[in-house]
């Protein structure tokens, strides 16, 4: 998986310059690089829906973001304690990166995953359910209840976005 | 497991930008990195070395095809964070909006 590990490494490099830079509008750039490296990975993983919504969602998020910092970029201040604060995360982030490497022995290898409850998918999906994209047969059979979940959720932040950002009734 | 490393690599990028930085995009900008990274762990786990996508066609047998399910958890999941970006990003301009600026130490005139 010669790929999926250059790309995992472009990731980590864009995702290092979106947070280094100081230029607010950069740092956004450089966070559409690492959605759009993760719907290439998406690709190269053999999961093509995910691809797709992964690219959409991609564009809206930048989008937005560009919207929320354009003609707003601000110096940045670096006074206080500056040391301490940084030492003090990034022991935090090595004591968790170690725990996390400790704990990757337990999962199972990459490339062979257990498929417990996916077997099952993988056997009567067609027969039960009569969709052949077996993705969209867990989205929209298996689990229509999660997949109605997230439609509340995304029609209840919609409607918090609206409300938040209104412009009538602020005046008194 | 060197892949797994390196998400989990990216996840920690994400995490430190969260904790240190002061600028409230560059706060989104992070929990975005780290949801990218949990939704990329999730379809590792369940990726089959030289296995198909999991669609069917008549001429290919079942066997080795990729886990459906932590892909249609994370189609959920992806769609959610669109929902939460937006909703962080909009309460954000409005904070810019009353105070003037985006960091997070100066923004204090909130009365409780």
């Amino acid at each position: 998986m010669l790929e999926l590990q250059i790309l995992l490494v472009f990731m980590i490099i864009g995702a290092l310059i979106a947070v280094k830079t100081k230029d607010l509008l950069s740092s956004v750039i450089a966070l559409g690089t690492v959605g759009l490296a993760l719907s290439l990975a998406f690709l190269v993983l053999k999961s093509p829906d995910l691809a797709i919504a992964q690219l959409v969602v991609e564009i809206l998020c930048v989008i937005i973001l560009i919207r929320a910092t354009i003609r707003k970029d601000l110096p940045f201040s670096t006074s206080g304690r500056w040391f301490v604060n940084t030492l003090i995360v990034l022991v935090f982030i090595g004591v968790f990166l170690t725990f996390g490497y400790f704990c990757m022995k337990d999962l199972p290898r990459f490339g062979e995953p257990e498929m417990r409850i996916a077997q099952t998918f993988l056997s009567m999906g067609l027969k039960e359910t009569g969709a052949t994209n077996l993705v969209t047969s867990v989205v929209l059979d298996y689990r229509a209840y999660d997949t109605l979940g997230e439609a509340t959720i995304l029609f209840t932040a919609v409607i918090a976005v609206l409300a938040v950002m209104r412009r009538v009734g602020r005046k008194k | 497991m060197s892949v797994y490393f390196l998400c989990l690599v990216l996840f920690c990028i994400g995490l430190y930008c969260i904790l240190r930085k002061r600028n409230l995009i560059k706060i989104i900008i992070g929990i975005a990195i780290v949801e990218y990274a949990v939704n990329l762990f999730f379809i590792l786990v369940g990726y089959r070395m030289n296995g198909r996508v999991p669609i069917y066609s008549p001429d290919q047998t079942i066997r080795d095809m990729v886990d459906p399910l932590p892909q249609a958890l994370v189609l959920t999941s992806i769609v959610i964070g669109l929902a939460v970006t937006a909703l962080i990003a909009a309460i954000a301009m409005r904070v810019y909006e009353k105070y003037g600026t985006f960091d997070i130490t100066k923004i204090k005139k909130l009365k409780g």
